[in-house]
């Protein structure tokens, strides 16, 4: 885009900076979100009838300044972390397998996938009861539902991205006289990482989701319970700090599984 | 599919039907240029491009990928503002610094891609222009349309989504859809470029055709030599980037042409002139390490 | 006995004449005759794996927990006691095919999927075209829909009940809430993935802001939209089920969870299946429904030439 213009210097970050906070697209966001938390101050204070039940912004700022000298808040950020990081791991080394199988061999396919899409409609959280019976923990259970949570969609995403690799790629692949195991290392496998990521990416949120519910159905520790005990005790403050908190959980883990995907795909922009 | 099919006797009364005056749309180009400024990166798109289009003229603009062509194009058809100089369409200021324009049925363009909308039929994207300016009643409008279709050879795929027909059919309807609209330039950004050898010489009889019956100014982009020269009364030949006219060749072979022309001795001394001044900005062009993107 | 067996012969005759007439079909598409069809379906090797694969499947189901009674496995109900309580006009644990309580649970589910998923669908989509629309709108909405959206949907459960009046619009809001945002992000990417040219050929035609909202903006949204609805018809199924399992009465989440403090495990499983018969049901029934209003889809995905969406 750039090549027949003048050498030009880049832009220094001052002036990069000016030209960041002249855009009025940033000044809407940041109205908007103001506008949020003020409307949602008033109306707690009582403009509206039913809102009185939630807290003020500034109770909740209290509240969350209290939690976090507690230990038990960030027990429970470690349990739920630990449990989302099981299950997740648990599906990717299992699923991400199980896909690739699925796209490569098609026998596999017709053994595996109509009885594979016959289990997913299944909701991960109806898994709870059963999960219970079978795992003789609790904790093995709950990370069993979670890895429920994010199989499917890892196994989906492979497959998919298996069966979208351009033929074109394998045939030269073997016109270069590789073997099957050469194009499915060096081909197959890199050509499937951009749908592993996006199949990470939806995962991890599905993974958080799974927890909440998870701990709040049959949990005795973590973010879901947290909430959940805080909502029991009448602590309504505490219930949205609860909320805030998980929140912030799922968007710190995907923003490192973001981290991951640019990792593995250098020559892939990710927006 | 019946590509190449003679020019009817009834099509011109039929394709110019409601118009009975005077050829108009003379387009001129005057010192434009365009500088695009995206984060204080200053660009030079175009650069003081000048050039004279006379009333139902057929003009080819030629030039490496990414010269500035589609940018010209883009600023008639009034997707895109220039940065000084002006262009007027029959006299009247059409696009200036203070004037901007707006995209309008009196410059329909017909795209690289194609642009026929693929959830409308074939007929309800050729009516789509004189339905939604109100121009036509539908009915009058889908009569229309089946009139100009089947003088052209198109009839019975009026019901077709786009997405059933060959890009070469394509091309051809979205062509219709826009000269139903009556538009006093046709502006076609490299409307054959993806098609295959057969299907593209099959497509520039049928828009000679077309051109000969309606008797239409035409701005033609493209990259190709052999096409402009034997589409147009005049090839204008680009400069890479910062892009201005650097010379115009006066195409003076007659119409109406077919594909025998393309082995006769004008053609080729027109083209050893045109390739001769073409080359030498695709080599500055290419030695810049462009990427495609025109 | 009898009766089970009678069911299961009925239900393997449904299935047969749903198979028969789809290799009708298949037939006619390769102009060879229907009984030709069918011994070419049954003996193939991709209809005999299917099989296998349900028989390894419910074999092994069937062999770690009813015959070897596995540690772990003898906890949970083997297929055949599933089979025979779901079928049995007596039931030991109440439920089956033949109650009433069966069928309150399942339209309790489905009333408030739909409900919540209707409620979605009707905010969702204007929410997305909007924001898809106007720059302005997305630069104010945005930022709101991205602040509210990494909270999971449960932990919305709590305060929902507080200050909703009643469990009953708590769990609907929480399917609801997921519902929304699945659908009108997946709105916001359709109108984003339309090729501009298709505006500009608008334009250029003399379309009006109102006719290209209409003509190009919202069929151009229409493939996203109906990936996004599939979506959002999962995460509804999904939500629900949490939110019934803690703040329920009636509905198959709370069925499952109640069948589980109770001790009627066959039930459980029961649940679990019926929920996922209806999830495929209700995503097929979207699919079906996007397939009829985007028949120029299909042709273009045989056909091809378009590019763009």
């Amino acid at each position: 885009m750039t090549t027949a213009a003048p050498p030009m210097a880049a832009p220094s970050l001052a002036l990069r900076w000016r030209r960041t906070l002249a855009n009025p697209r940033l000044w809407r966001g940041v109205l908007a979100v103001a506008g949020f938390f003020l409307v949602w101050q008033i109306s707690s204070m009582g403009a509206l009838p039913f809102m009185t039940v939630i807290p003020t912004p500034v109770e909740v700022a209290k509240a969350f300044w209290v939690f976090l000298a507690m230990p038990k808040y960030w027990q429970s950020w470690a349990e739920s972390a630990q449990r989302v990081f099981w299950g997740f791991a648990t599906a990717q080394v299992l699923g991400i397998p199980l896909g690739l199988g699925m796209g490569w061999s098609r026998s596999f396919k017709e053994l595996s996938y109509p009885l594979f899409e016959l289990l997913r409609p299944i909701p991960p959280l109806a898994w709870v009861p059963v999960s219970i019976l079978f795992w003789p923990t609790n904790e093995l259970s709950i990370a069993f539902i979670t890895f429920i949570g994010a199989f499917f969609t890892i196994v989906l995403n492979v497959l998919g991205g298996v069966s979208s690799i351009p033929k074109e790629l394998v045939y030269s692949a073997v016109s270069f006289g590789a073997s099957p195991a050469q194009v499915f290392w060096r081909i197959v496998l890199p050509a499937t990482i951009p749908s592993i990521a996006t199949g990470m990416m939806v995962g991890i949120g599905i993974t958080w989701n799974v927890v909440i519910a998870a701990e709040m159905i049959a949990g005795n520790a973590g973010l879901g319970r947290l909430t959940w005990e805080a909502y029991l005790a009448g602590h309504t403050p505490g219930v949205i700090v609860g909320m805030i908190s998980i929140g912030l959980a799922g968007y710190v883990s995907s923003a490192l599984v973001k981290l991951i995907s640019i990792k593995l795909m250098p020559w892939r922009k990710i927006i | 599919m019946g590509m190449s099919q003679p020019v009817r006797e009834d099509m011109e009364s039929s394709l110019a039907a409601p118009v009975c005056r005077a050829p108009d749309g003379a387009l001129s180009i005057r010192e434009v240029s365009k500088i695009y400024d995206p984060e204080g990166v200053h660009v030079v798109a175009l650069d003081r491009c000048s050039l004279e289009i006379a009333a139902g003229e057929f003009v080819a603009v030629v030039g490496p990928s990414g010269c500035g062509k589609s940018t010209l194009l883009n600023i008639m058809a009034g997707f895109d503002h220039l940065s000084t100089g002006q262009i007027l369409l029959d006299g009247q200021p059409l696009a200036t610094t203070e004037v901007k324009p707006r995209p309008g049925s009196d410059r329909v363009v017909v795209f690289q891609q194609g642009a026929l909308f693929p959830w409308k039929t074939v007929l309800e994207n050729v009516i789509y222009g004189p339905v939604v300016q109100k121009a036509l009643g539908k009915q009058e409008a889908q009569e229309r349309a089946r009139q100009m279709m089947a003088r052209v050879g198109l009839s019975g795929i009026e019901s077709c989504y786009p997405g059933h027909l060959s890009s070469g059919m394509q091309r051809r309807v979205e062509i219709i859809r826009a000269l139903i609209n009556d538009p006093r330039v046709l502006l076609l950004d490299e409307p054959f470029r993806a098609m295959d050898t057969v299907t593209k010489s099959a497509s520039h009889e049928y828009l000679l055709e077309l051109y000969d019956a309606t008797g239409k100014t035409i701005f033609f982009i493209t990259h190709d030599l052999e096409e402009s020269i034997f589409l147009a009364d005049k090839v204008a030949v680009m400069t890479t980037r910062p892009g201005h006219i650097k010379m115009t060749i006066e195409v003076d072979l007659p119409r109406p042409r077919d594909y025998r022309l393309l082995a006769s001795p004008q053609f080729m001394r027109l083209k050893a002139q045109a390739v001769e001044a073409v080359h030498e900005e695709a080599v500055k062009a290419f030695q810049a390490g462009e990427r495609e993107m025109a | 006995m009898m009766e089970t067996a009678l069911i299961v012969s009925l239900i393997a005759a449904v299935a047969l004449g749903l198979g028969a007439w789809q290799q009708k079909k298949k037939a006619q598409l390769y102009e060879i005759s229907w009984s030709a069809q069918v011994v070419k379906t049954v003996t193939g090797k991709s209809f005999l794996r299917t099989v296998a694969g349900f028989v390894i499947f419910l074999g092994l189901w069937h062999l770690t927990v009813s015959v070897f009674r596995l540690p772990w496995f003898n906890r949970l109900p083997g297929p055949l006691e599933v089979l025979r309580e779901w079928l049995s006009p007596n039931p030991a644990y109440g439920i089956s095919i033949y109650t009433r309580d069966y069928y309150i649970h399942i339209l309790y589910s489905t009333y408030r999927a739909t409900t919540a998923f209707v409620l979605a669908t009707v905010l969702g989509i204007p929410l997305g075209l909007l924001m898809g629309w106007n720059r302005k709108f997305y630069d104010y909405a945005l930022p709101l829909v991205e602040l509210i959206r990494p909270i999971p949907p449960l932990a919305w459960v709590p305060l929902a009940i507080l200050v909703l009046p009643g469990n009953e619009p708590a769990v609907i809001f929480v399917t609801f809430l997921v519902a929304f945002f699945v659908t009108s992000l997946n709105t916001l990417l359709g109108v984003e993935s339309i090729d501009d040219n298709y505006f500009r050929a608008a334009r250029c035609l003399g379309a009006s802001n109102r006719e290209i909202l209409f003509d190009v903006v919202i069929p151009g949204a229409l493939p996203f939209i109906f990936t996004g609805l599939q979506i959002s018809m999962g995460a509804a199924w999904f939500s629900l089920v949490a939110g019934e399992m803690i703040a329920a009465q009636y509905g198959l989440g709370f069925l499952i969870w109640d069948s589980y403090s109770v001790i009627a495990y066959p039930v459980i499983i029961i649940g679990m299946v019926t929920l996922g018969i209806i999830g495929w049901a209700s995503s097929a029934g979207v699919r079906m429904v996007g397939r009829k209003l985007m028949a120029w889809r299909q042709s273009e995905l045989s056909g091809g030439g378009q590019a763009g969406i």
